[in-house]
């Protein structure tokens, strides 16, 4: 088991914050119908410890709970196909990074109740790369790893 | 106006309800230059809303590091036949795209 620390300030603060979203939301000042605010510090992150940051998350856990499904080797690195399931009770949100590209984090899905933790998108790998699967469940951050081989890299065309 | 998605909703058994979606987008990353040399401004998809009779049955938040023309693929319980389920994205430059399937 690894755990990785991050500081106590940054988790108390992102929390703050998102209690004020959640009252504002609650209070009908922001409509319920609007998309979440795209979260811009997660996307900018470059590393899995940055990204569980800017999700909030003081610390990640490595689970056997989570099965990668993508391909060992991808051949067409700006098409990869990669289906994440967790069996961890309550999973709450599903993010898929990759170690190597430019900005680590590339999607992440929020499950309600009644969804499967069970989602699949395609993703591109600018190189070779270990693809990480964070999932957050009980308010707290799973992930696991699985490393894919590109042959043709997805960036720059 | 974007091209429309290629919603497909299946119950599935066991009463789950198996959505994919094929959303068209180009996903330009940002990072890319053109012939001249210079950079393609970002263009990606970043809020998806999935909801099935007004509940939200999924949310995503993408990155430009997603595939051109965005796949994704969910289930969830609950879904009868004839039932709609509806898709909604908006990009980085405020484009935005709903459509609807029956689920079959």
């Amino acid at each position: 088991m690894h755990t990785f620390d991050i500081g106590r300030r940054d988790a108390l603060r992102s929390g703050a914050n998102f209690a004020l979203v959640a009252a504002a939301i609650s209070a009908g000042v922001l409509p319920t119908s609007a998309f979440a605010d795209w979260n811009k510090a997660a996307f900018d992150a470059k590393s899995l410890n940055d990204v569980v940051k800017a999700f909030g998350g003081s610390s990640v856990d490595k689970s056997g709970d989570i099965t990668i499904t993508a391909p060992d080797i991808a051949e067409n690195g700006a098409v990869v196909p990669i289906a994440i399931a967790s069996k961890i009770p309550n999973t709450e949100s599903i993010a898929i990074l990759v170690e190597k590209n430019p900005n680590a984090l590339a999607a992440q899905f929020d499950i309600p109740s009644g969804t499967e933790p069970n989602v699949g998108t395609r993703v591109k790998m600018g190189q070779s790369s270990n693809v990480f699967a964070v999932v957050k469940a009980g308010g707290k951050y799973y992930v696991a790893t699985k490393e894919v081989k590109v042959t043709l890299g997805g960036c720059g065309g | 106006m974007a091209d429309p998605m290629r919603i497909r909703a299946q119950l599935k058994d066991g009463g789950v309800t198996e959505v994919r979606v094929l959303m068209a987008h180009i996903m330009e990353t940002g990072q890319r230059k053109d012939g001249s040399g210079k950079i393609v401004p970002a263009h990606h998809i970043q809020n998806v809303t999935a909801t099935w009779n007004g509940k939200t049955v999924l949310t995503a938040q993408f990155g430009p590091a997603v595939s051109q023309n965005p796949v994704m693929n969910f289930s969830f319980k609950g879904g009868a036949k004839g039932d709609k389920v509806s898709v909604s994205w908006s990009d980085n430059k405020g484009d935005k795209r709903t459509d609807e399937a029956t689920i079959s």
